[in-house]
């Protein structure tokens, strides 16, 4: 592979994490590097608050479109100001498009709480950039499912490094008019994109290179791919040049969510991967557009509130954790956003009764088959041995995204 | 005070020149001297923290990787397609305003060749978009046609900014053909010059610095654009989205300034074969 000149990165990548154990709370990320391998992840040793304080009067909240709306997309749709009405501080909301922009935004620590996902969560906590969570302080904690509470994802030896807010799968969206049979599986936008040549869009970001995974995991199981995150050489290549091939009937790309939208509307875009939010934002301004869960299952998202270690307003940001897991608020985003909320005390206050079921909130199992945005990296997150078999990295990822883009 | 600074010519040429040469030196150079450093470290991929070891490994993955040649050369491409539309756009619009618009007209010509540059650019860009949309009116026109619209990708994308890039090349070439005097074209015809051969052989040749100082305009505006790209070029990328997507998304500052140092190689180039030309002298 043309990988070499990552080999080191690589390694370092891992081995950073350990470095900055071993660093313990300087968190500069310097030179330091030991043997990768080694069991465990430690983060750098942030304080965690011990009690809450006076508000601050304001907070900066960095968030996925749509978890954060305050009657500015659609007067009806509102949570933020009764949030500043109740605690007193004014929310300052910047929404964000793909994860590693939210780590990047992070990393200016200009933002107080960020809404982050898998896939971007554990390298907030290897950065140092977030803090370990006081669940005590929250009242409505006790409310969350408890297949959320403890997971890879957002905590470390027990320590839990934020609030899970909710989960779902990305969609399949189609242009009802223009494509016909209606689609049933990821094939219409791999295999079979020529059917509507030049009309077919896709995520931008490399973490879109585990959907090309899943559908070969499906199709294609000589190559042995168990985890769409966990790919050596060989199977990273198949998904590029399945992505290669997918590349030459895309019109766009999109990592902002308004130009999908507008993309649809336009008929520039007639079929491609999607939020339900999307959809939702799409059909309310006249596209004629639907959205569905394929049948070989989905990549998802399972986000976690956290907050910074060096947050400005902290009483502020923990009001808002609590806040946005309250059952009033999840029912809302929930609703809006299309997906599982992770207080399912939010289930009787849904304006669709049956939304909860629905979106299988309450059903663990269901969740597990989601393959949540999980950031690759070299030691295989599919159990295969380590340094035997090396996966390929974020790293190599965003080389080979760069790649199928051409 | 004032007779000291008056007796050291030196002392007041010192004065006058230290604050700008400052500028110069420390916020405009030293920007770029930051820039080059940045190339030479590395990041962690997975916590995007920057390790302050020097290595070449980001130019290493630049000249290696082949993706980055195809985008470099595709980026070039475009440039030289966007310079030279402008110039055989711009050339007979500057000799209409420099030589045959009578002064009013003249005026009038200067002001509507600003004008597009008081609006924003990301308007002028996103008014493409509408253009090309699949719904748009290229679309509705070409339509009775049997033709599709281009939709979104290079072409659109060299249209775009062929359209944005125009002043930067007409205003230079205006400035120097008004340069060239009337007597000329007199003599040339006096000579038994038909207009062409007069065209051909004494106003290009004198115009000729005028339009490479323009070039120097659409060619280094092109080769540093992302934002058209993003909005009218589809799929594709050049050099500035995998600058951007680098600084931006991925968070690796060192090979986004690996890869801007390609264009500041390339501009630089283009400036040195610029001045043999002599070109420079008509900014």
């Amino acid at each position: 592979m043309k990988m070499t000149g990552r080999k080191h990165l690589a390694a370092v990548a891992s081995a950073g994490l350990l470095a900055l154990a071993t660093a313990c709370g300087t968190s500069s990320g310097d030179g330091e590097t030991s043997t990768p391998g080694t069991q465990g992840f430690n983060p750098p040793d942030v304080p965690m608050m011990q009690e809450l304080g006076d508000m601050e009067g304001e907070v900066n909240i960095l968030a996925w479109p749509g978890y954060a709306e305050d009657g500015s997309t659609d007067k009806s749709v509102d949570w933020v100001t009764p949030f500043e009405e109740e605690t007193g501080c004014e929310a300052n909301v910047k929404y964000f498009g793909t994860s590693d922009e939210a780590v990047q935004l992070m990393h200016s620590g200009e933002y107080d709480v960020v809404s982050a996902s898998g896939d971007a969560s554990l390298r907030l906590v290897a950065s140092g950039d977030a803090a370990p969570v006081n669940t005590d302080l929250l009242e409505n904690y006790a409310d969350i499912e408890e297949f959320l509470k403890d997971r890879s994802w957002n905590s470390v030896d027990g320590q839990m490094y934020g609030v899970p807010h909710g989960w779902g799968a990305n969609l399949l969206m189609y242009n009802t008019e223009e494509v016909s049979p209606a689609p049933t599986s990821w094939s219409a936008v791999f295999d079979d994109a020529s059917d509507n040549a030049g009309k077919v869009t896709a995520y931008d970001s490399p973490i879109y290179i585990a959907d090309a995974a899943l559908y070969l995991m499906n199709t294609q199981p000589d190559l042995g791919i168990k985890d769409p995150y966990a790919l050596d050489e060989e199977q990273l290549q198949a998904a590029v040049d399945l992505l290669k091939q997918q590349n030459e009937q895309v019109s766009e790309y999109w990592a902002d969510y308004l130009k999908e939208v507008a993309a649809f509307k336009s008929g520039d875009s007639v079929i491609g991967t999607t939020w339900q939010v999307i959809a939702s934002v799409a059909q309310g301004e006249g596209a004629k557009v639907e959205a569905f869960l394929p049948d070989e299952g989905s990549t998802g998202w399972s986000d976690t509130w956290m907050i910074h270690s060096d947050a400005k307003n902290p009483n502020c940001g923990y009001a808002w954790m609590d806040y946005i897991t309250s059952p009033k608020a999840q029912a809302a985003v929930a609703e809006y956003f299309g997906e599982a909320p992770a207080n399912t005390k939010a289930c009787d206050l849904t304006s669709d009764k049956s939304f909860c079921d629905t979106y299988h909130a309450t059903d663990a199992d269901y969740s597990d088959q989601i393959h949540y945005w999980t950031t690759p990296i070299e030691q295989c997150l599919d159990g295969r041995p380590y340094p035997d078999t090396k996966c390929t990295d974020y790293g190599d990822w965003t080389t080979a995204w760069t790649e199928v883009k051409g | 005070m004032s007779s000291l600074i008056d007796r050291r010519p030196g002392l007041r040429v010192g004065l006058l020149l230290t604050p700008p040469m400052l500028w110069l030196g420390v916020a405009y150079l030293g920007a770029l001297a930051a820039l080059l450093m940045t190339s030479l470290w590395t990041q962690d991929d997975f916590t995007g923290l920057i390790e302050r070891t020097w290595t070449l490994e980001n130019f290493q993955e630049l000249f290696t990787v082949e993706v980055y040649r195809t985008i470099t050369v595709r980026t070039i491409g475009i440039a030289a397609l966007v310079t030279v539309i402008d110039a055989v756009l711009a050339f007979p619009i500057a000799l209409y305003m420099a030589k045959i618009a009578s002064p009013r007209t003249q005026r009038l010509l200067v002001i509507a060749v600003l004008m597009p540059l008081w609006a924003s650019y990301l308007v002028k860009a996103y008014a493409w978009r509408g253009m090309f949309a699949a719904d748009g009116p290229i679309a509705w026109i070409a339509a009775p046609f049997g033709i599709d619209s281009p939709g979104y990708g290079l072409p659109a994308t060299t249209i775009t900014l062929a359209y944005l890039w125009l002043p930067y090349m007409i205003l230079p070439i205006f400035a120097g053909l008004e340069r060239v005097p009337d007597s000329l074209f007199e003599a040339s015809a006096d000579l038994g010059g038909r207009s062409l051969l007069t065209l051909r052989r004494v106003v290009l040749p004198m115009a000729f610095p005028a339009i490479v100082a323009g070039s120097i305009f659409t060619f280094s505006l092109t080769m540093g654009d992302y934002i058209a790209v993003r909005i009218v070029g589809g799929t594709s990328q050049l050099l500035g989205n995998v600058v951007f997507d680098n600084s931006g998304a991925a968070n690796n500052l060192p090979f986004a300034a690996a890869v801007a140092t390609v264009p500041i190689v390339v501009m630089l180039a283009y400036l040195a074969a610029a001045r043999r030309t002599g070109a420079l002298e008509n900014l």
